[in-house]
């Protein structure tokens, strides 16, 4: 194919689109204004006919830009997939026809909605160019585990069974994590009513004997760099001696550790023996082996026991775990099961106050336990001491609303889960003279933005719960287990699965130099243009993915396999030297300046909508297949992630006449809904700063608004909109049309 | 056998509900319970109980041997079953209500003034005797339930309608001579003094 360009413009009439607009002007502007190569219109553009009408004209009039104004750049993606052309989409239907009335009075809008949306296109497109693949591309089938556990060893089996070879790195002796001391687990398959064998001999049996994997026991990770595909990492053993071994991707699988139950010493723990923890109690189990339990002080068979549930966690508390643990109700439930399997007359009272038994078996292990006649007491524990015949409980009963002194034979705290994560990257420095905290990092990242993977809150690594929760904020690293957020051994085997699984998708995109998750198969990435740079760090800072590190020469470095696709450093970049081959400051900066703006006295003000191609644009594309519809004066912009708005849009649309300016992104924050995690996060900061932009232009600051929008807002969306309709009426025109 | 007032429960232990599991009609279900209140919030009575059946079965639970048993609580069940409709967990609550009533009943620690444990030996009573239901001399036991003032007061008040039904040969006033009866009543007498008997011998009676 040769380098010119030549576009082709192609207007369906499908849809109503042919009864509401006038598609010849249509054409017209796409020919005049947008100067579009070939332009053609069409009844029915999505179907056989009007697809072969389009890719004849790719294969033998040299159409290497396809425009095509039709439906949203959503819908008919399948009909619309030609290859080795760049696509752009004009958003007729959901944009135009279905946001407006069918009324006389709409019609002369309406069209001139279509007519911009035509312009914008054709302008969209030329600035567009096709991506090309990844050149760092880089093929690595191995996968490297951090961490031996429940978690690590399932994603290790997991991984091999699909034929790609892993490495585990445990830094105790032995694989199994805290599993491989616990007597029995809860059970895993229905009826979820007996106890199992904790299953930890069975899978180091299989690793073991799976030749796929590796296992390095008391070693740890001491340096980790590169990317998808070409990570590098540094093994050492506990005597010294270092390995180097690549890898295509990581899963992190570090797991959690106990709460330290000393700090309760209101709870009894350290006060007498006979107080311990569920690791403790496991092993008593352990030591009892199926024959009666015997309380650690004088060694008498325990008759009676009390479970003490959310012990220092869920409270806010200084020094407690302010979350709860997830697993110690269904835990507590599975050791008053090894007294009473053993001896149905010995007396278990678990005392809660909420009873949580998450995962698929959780109730009926519940009820399995009411069977078994252990007793559920709802209630708050206020002291434990050591009475002079075993441990007494105070707690208020708050069935019955009394308080109430019990005495057991033993008292088991039902204490949390602290993750090990590593450094908390995001922590701010340290106060001058404040004492020295060393947290041992677990990756060692050689990551400008620091060792480890961001935390959420609580130092659980960051995940999205419900859309991504293996997605980690490093590319190519995955979190599973109690690392990510505390749960039992069923839910890491889940978990692991998960991660296993998409760490290996991440290993074969970046095979092929394509995107991992959420711009999954994306082939365009950042493109630099060194020589306009002023290292002056703000990609490198904001890109919430630690993609961008720094060279010797201190300019950025892009490892594009690390990289999202959002375009934060592209709408960071205060001198624009950051672009993607088909999404670039030219590619939504010249679709806004070709709009057509009508004079000052005409009374057409124009609103310019940057929104979020992920959650405000479906929800705007929804609002239009409801019936809702919004001002004609609108002209809505879709981008990547709303962190990719760079200012230089703004000023230039203010510059170019707009009377306002709505921006849309996603829910930022703890709760974010962002794809990008931080990007709608880091918008809104940039856009709080716009006002010193209006200020100089002698604007009203109404004038730009950043909304959180969510893909089910199908009536605030448009509102949003209206309002700044509106608000245009009250504060007037802008005077900047020429 | 010792009165069982003078058992030691203790609080919290077993002891308690594995005396409902073994005595009491769906004792069974007891420890089934997950205290969500939805049969104390769906009783229509519920506000008059001292306490409700989720706290029943949670001092049951927790050994309150004495505040169960005597209480009066089990005794204001109408049997609407709308417990048993909504209880999530599948507890046949309105039975085991029953079941606790006539185990206290049973033990004779159940509460004497109760006016519903009193009307049910009114009507046990007269039912018993004949094998038939006899709605004159029952209905007068009900009004002379409580003393002879109180009975004449009632009566009184009622007689429209007893001459009402009469009238329409509703109510004979015949019935207060013999009545009517089943066919053979000794052979009554003996089916209810075996079921007694078996009864006896599954669970024990206080201080007999």
């Amino acid at each position: 194919m040769s380098d010119e360009i030549k576009v082709g413009a192609y207007i369906c009439k499908g849809c109503g689109l042919g009864d509401r607009l006038d598609c010849g002007q249509l054409a017209t502007i796409a020919e005049r204004e947008g100067k579009a190569n070939l332009v053609r219109e069409h009844d029915f553009l999505c179907n056989a006919e009007g697809v072969a009408m389009i890719q004849n004209d790719i294969d033998n009039e040299g159409v290497n830009k396809v425009m095509i104004a039709a439906c949203s750049r959503r819908s008919k993606n399948d009909a619309f997939n030609f290859d080795n052309v760049a696509i752009s989409r004009g958003n007729l239907r959901e944009g135009v026809i279905w946001t407006r009335p069918d009324t006389d009075e709409a019609r002369e809008t309406t069209q001139e909605m279509a007519a911009d949306y035509v312009r914008m296109g054709c302008q969209e497109i030329k600035y567009m160019a096709l991506p090309h693949a990844n050149e760092e591309a880089a093929s690595n089938n191995n996968l490297l585990i951090a961490g031996g556990g429940i978690a690590g060893m399932t994603a290790a089996i997991e991984a091999a069974a699909a034929g790609y070879p892993v490495t585990i790195v445990e830094k105790s002796g032995q694989l199994g994590g805290g599993a491989a001391f616990e007597y029995k687990r809860i059970p895993e398959s229905a009826p979820y009513a007996e106890l199992e064998d904790n299953g930890v001999a069975g899978m180091v049996a299989k690793i073991e004997g799976d030749s796929k994997i590796t296992v390095h026991l008391n070693s740890t990770i001491t340096k980790t760099s590169g990317a998808p595909g070409r990570f590098s990492a540094d093994i050492s053993t506990e005597s010294g001696s270092t390995s180097t071994g690549n890898f295509g991707a990581i899963i992190m699988a570090s797991g959690a550790r106990n709460y330290d139950a000393n700090q309760l010493p209101e709870l009894g723990y350290g006060k007498t023996p006979d107080v311990v923890d569920q690791t403790g109690l496991e092993k008593l189990a352990v030591e009892a082996n199926g024959g009666p339990i015997k309380r650690p002080s004088d060694g008498k068979v325990v008759e009676n026991v009390v479970f003490v549930q959310c012990a220092g966690q869920r409270s806010t508390q200084e020094g407690h775990l302010p979350y709860c643990s997830g697993h110690c109700c269904l835990t507590s439930i599975k050791q008053a099961m090894y007294f009473k399997d053993q001896n149905p007359e010995v007396d278990t009272n678990i005392i809660y106050t909420d009873l949580r038994t998450p995962g698929a078996g959780g109730e009926d292990f519940y009820r399995s336990g009411q069977q078994k006649g252990i007793t559920f007491t709802k209630g708050t524990v206020s002291e434990v001491t050591a009475g002079s015949n075993g441990p007494e409980v105070k707690f208020n009963d708050l069935i019955l609303d009394q308080e109430v002194n019990e005495s057991a034979d033993l008292v088991v705290l039902a204490t949390g889960q602290i993750p090990n994560s590593g450094v908390d990257v995001d922590a701010p420095e340290p106060e001058e003279g404040a004492p020295e905290v060393s947290v041992d990092s677990i990756l060692n990242l050689t990551y400008r933005q620091g060792k480890d993977l961001p935390h959420l809150k609580y130092g659980f690594n960051d995940s999205h719960f419900i859309c991504f929760p293996y997605e980690t904020r490093r590319t190519g690293i995955y979190s599973a287990g109690p690392v990510r957020r505390p749960m039992d051994m069923a839910q890491a085997k889940e978990d692991a699965t998960g991660a296993a699984l998409k760490a290996i998708q991440a290993l074969e995109n970046a095979k092929l130099g394509r995107a991992a998750h959420p711009r999954s198969g994306d082939l365009s990435f950042p493109n630099f243009r060194k020589e306009g740079c002023t290292q002056c760090k703000r990609c490198t800072v904001e890109c919430p993915f630690g993609a961008i590190d720094e060279d010797e020469e201190r300019y950025p470095q892009f490892n594009e396999a690390r990289c999202r696709r959002c375009g934060t450093c592209m709408g960071a970049c205060p001198v624009r030297v950051i672009s993607f081959d088909n999404y670039s400051v030219e590619t939504v900066g010249q679709q806004l300046k070709n709009v057509d703006m009508p004079d000052e006295f005409d009374e057409k003000p124009r609103i310019l909508v940057l929104a979020c191609e992920n959650d405000a644009y479906p929800a705007l594309d929804m609002a239009a297949q409801n019936g809702n519809h919004y001002s004609p004066y609108a002209r809505v912009i879709p981008v990547r992630c709303l962190g990719s708005v760079n200012t230089i849009w703004v000023t230039d649309a203010l510059n170019s006449g707009y009377d306002g300016i709505v921006l849309m992104g996603c829910q930022k924050g703890e709760n974010y809904q962002c794809h990008f995690v931080k990007g709608s996060e880091i918008a809104h900061t940039r856009m709080s700063k716009i006002d010193d932009t209006l200020e100089s232009l002698s604007l009203e600051k109404e004038r730009v608004a950043t909304y959180e929008v969510a893909i089910t807002d199908i009536e605030r969306a448009p509102q949003l909109i209206n309002d700044m309709a509106e608000t245009v009426e009250k504060v007037g025109m802008s005077p900047f049309k020429f | 056998m010792t009165d069982a007032n003078q058992q030691m429960v203790e609080q919290y232990r077993n002891n308690f509900l594995r005396e409902v599991e073994d005595n009491v009609e769906e004792g069974g279900w007891v420890k089934m319970c997950m205290q969500c209140g939805v049969c104390s919030g769906s009783c229509p009575l519920g506000p008059h109980w001292d306490h409700p059946p989720q706290e029943l079965f949670m001092m049951i639970r927790a050994g309150k041997r004495d505040e169960v048993l005597q209480s009066s609580s089990m005794w204001m069940c109408t049997s609407c079953y709308n417990c048993i409709v909504r209880c999530p967990r599948e507890l046949p609550i309105t039975h085991i209500m029953h079941g606790l009533a006539h185990y206290a009943k049973r033990l004779g620690i159940a509460p004497k003034n109760q006016p519903t444990h009193k009307f049910a030996q009114l009507f046990w009573n007269n039912l018993t005797k004949t094998g038939r239901v006899n709605e004159l001399k029952l209905g007068l036991a009900l009004y002379f339930m409580n003393g002879i003032s109180e009975g004449i007061k009632t009566s009184l008040k009622m007689k429209d309608v007893g001459l009402g039904m009469m009238m329409t040969k509703r109510l004979s006033p015949m019935e207060l001579i013999g009545g009517h009866k089943c066919k053979d009543t000794s052979g009554l007498q003996a089916i209810l003094k075996k079921a007694e008997e078996l009864e006896a011998a599954r669970i024990p009676v206080a201080g007999k």
